[in-house]
């Protein structure tokens, strides 16, 4: 969904179009690079493009009806960077002309959307699509999963903005002054509509519209490697080593956010053995079960509870675990893209 | 206002929806520039002295902590919308269609926001928190107000001269450039996937099912964006043609008058004291 204005603090927003900003900055520096001129018509005509195909309301099962982003598609065949710029635009001109989505809210919008959820279809679609051939129907199946998983990450991503809002802002009583509810509540209710249904309409056009185009005009599907339909400057292909650094310096920045780490505070259900004993009062618990004991060595997570121990708020050692999660989850993508290259590039050499 | 199922409420089948939906979309924005012709006082200032004040006000609405400050803006959004000739059956979709959307979203919170009780729902037992009523209250005041600015900017003024006037703000001169052109763009895609939706329907006796409606909507999202790609390869040689090396200047036309001179000092008055009494 499309986060009106109203639902977000000011300051939230703000952060938002600053964490948006380097993503446009790399995206139109290494478009400038790779397009040059033809860019201008191409991200305005695609930008049209992604604005018209969210108005398709498409018949999902179940009998509801529900509308693709287009973020997957145009990551699959314009390339990520291209999608980032083209989404935003579509982005901007739903909210200021349309009121779909907020003003103040666009650097938000543009932030799950156009970045979380180009970037979640991009990997996705090259982790499962690997090597395969452009008209080969594993590529149609890793569109449909690269859909399915870019709208999920998508609202999940709005989800932890409307969730950490009733933590920071609220009035002198405590009453929440925006998106009123906490991240146990604003989670599973966003996620269940996007899992059960937003989902699938994105799967639906993005796996269709690939399987179209095999089928019809295969040139396309090229684009996002050349920057140009079958064949032409071919150079472009090797554009993706640079942003990989732009990637590693984010994610390790990330990690790397908090730097002390002990515990405090307890999220339900992932008690530890001590705690489990203390939380019942010793009443029915009288010690924690030797199972617990045994095996609660094995796995010491980097950051216990969730939560890090130099800041006082367990609500912001929250935030920063996740913010750590994320640079953590980059990482692997960037290793297991790393090692998934290797592997390819030896095969290729072993069978030329 | 978004959600992913928001047009699900019209009737008929599948191309007829979205035939309906892409229509509907052409007529708001001619309805738009009609108005924007209008001689109501809004359409007398300058595109720029509106974005801002707007943006302003819209920051105003939700930097405020205090229900009657943004009951105050609300008032300033009527008045504006009121003097500027703006129908009110024009602006009632926008406000109901937000209602219920913020209504949806903000209705639970009156019973799951802890805080002192005002009253119990008889038989379920469901306690009002003060607070819960509070909070939804301000959810939906704010993104009412908010949207309302938005649209009577948009209603005011022609779109090419508010994206124009986007430089104010900081968007750099390409991406107004690009969304000068993609404005234009959605206009002809709005026209042939209209048309190829009609064609379509004009082929089709009794209903499409479900399966074949969504191989529909995929195979006519394929054949816009080859169509789009021929497009911008046509239009880059058109541009090249004419000379287009990478660079863009546009027109400045923008003067300031007499009124934008007399409504500057007016909104900055409202705005900082809003956000000054919003925060007490």
């Amino acid at each position: 969904m499309h986060i009106p204005d109203g639902y977000l603090s000011p300051s939230t927003c703000v952060a938002m179009f600053a964490a948006s900003t380097p993503f446009w900055y790399v995206a139109s520096a290494r478009i400038k690079k790779t397009l040059s001129m033809r860019m201008v018509p191409l991200l305005s005509v695609f930008a049209a493009f992604s604005f018209i195909i969210m108005m398709f309301n498409l018949p999902l099962p179940g009998g509801t009806t529900g509308h693709a982003t287009g973020a997957a598609l145009a990551a699959i065949v314009l390339g990520p960077w291209a999608a980032v710029i083209s989404v935003s635009i579509a982005l901007i001109i739903q909210a200021v002309f349309f009121g779909d989505g907020g003003i103040l809210a666009i650097g938000a919008n543009c932030f799950t959307i156009a970045i979380v959820g180009v970037f979640v279809a991009h990997y996705a679609n090259r982790i499962v699509a690997g090597n395969s051939a452009v008209d080969s129907r594993r590529r149609v199946i890793a569109a449909g999963i690269a859909g399915y998983l870019s709208i999920n990450a998508a609202a999940f991503a709005t989800a932890v903005l409307f969730g950490i809002q009733p933590m920071y802002f609220t009035d002198s009583n405590g009453a929440p002054l925006y998106a009123p509810y906490p991240l146990d509540i604003a989670i599973p209710a966003m996620m269940i509509g996007h899992i059960g249904i937003a989902g699938f309409a994105e799967l639906i056009v993005t796996a269709g519209v690939i399987g179209y185009l095999q089928k019809n005009d295969i040139s396309l599907l090229s684009i996002a490697q050349t920057g140009v339909p079958a064949g032409a400057n071919a150079a472009v292909a090797s554009g993706w080593q640079s942003a990989r650094r732009m990637w590693l310096v984010i994610a390790t920045m990330l990690v790397l956010t908090p730097l002390g780490l002990i515990a405090a505070g307890t999220a339900w259900g992932e008690w530890g053995a001590e705690e489990l004993v203390a939380l019942d009062g010793g009443q029915t618990i009288t010690a924690a079960p030797t199972g617990l004991l045994q095996y609660a060595a094995i796995w010491q997570a980097p950051v216990p509870d969730y939560a890090v121990s130099f800041i006082s708020s367990e609500q912001l050692g929250y935030i920063l675990s996740g913010v750590m999660g994320v640079g953590l989850i980059i990482l692997t993508m960037l290793v297991s893209t790393y090692i998934a290259g290797r592997i390819t590039r030896r095969n290729e050499q072993s069978n030329p | 206002m978004g959600g992913e199922a928001h047009h699900g409420k019209r009737r008929g089948n599948f191309i007829q929806r979205t035939i309906d939906a892409l229509a509907e979309t052409l007529e708001r924005s001619l309805y738009a520039e009609q108005l924007a012709e209008g001689g109501g006082l809004l359409q007398r200032l300058d595109p720029r002295v509106k974005l801002v004040a707007m943006l302003g006000f819209i920051i105003c609405a939700a930097a405020s902590r205090n229900l009657p400050v943004v009951v105050a803006i609300a008032v300033v959004a009527l008045g504006l919308a009121v003097v500027s000739r703006i129908p009110f059956r024009s602006l009632m979709p926008v406000w109901i269609g937000m209602f219920v959307f913020s209504g949806l979203i903000a209705g639970p919170a009156i019973f799951l926001t802890p805080g002192p009780s005002l009253a119990t729902v008889p038989w379920l037992g469901w306690q009002v928190s003060s607070y819960g009523v509070r909070s939804a209250i301000l959810l939906i005041l704010r993104s009412e107000v908010s949207i309302t600015f938005s649209v009577i900017l948009v209603m005011t003024t022609p779109w090419i001269q508010v994206m124009k006037a986007m430089r104010v703000v900081g968007v750099p001169t390409m991406v107004v450039v690009i969304l000068g052109m993609t404005y234009r763009y959605i206009f002809l895609m709005l026209q042939s996937a209209s048309d190829m939706f009609e064609a379509r329907q004009s082929r089709v006796i009794g209903k499409l099912s479900n399966a074949d409606a969504r191989r529909l909507a995929s195979a006519t999202v394929g054949v816009l964006l080859s169509k789009s790609f021929q497009l911008s390869n046509d239009v880059y040689l058109a541009m090249q043609s004419r000379g287009f090396r990478g660079e863009v200047y546009t027109l400045d036309e923008f003067r300031l008058g007499r009124n934008d001179y007399i409504a500057i000092p007016i909104a900055l008055v409202i705005i900082v004291s809003g956000i000054w009494f919003g925060y007490v």
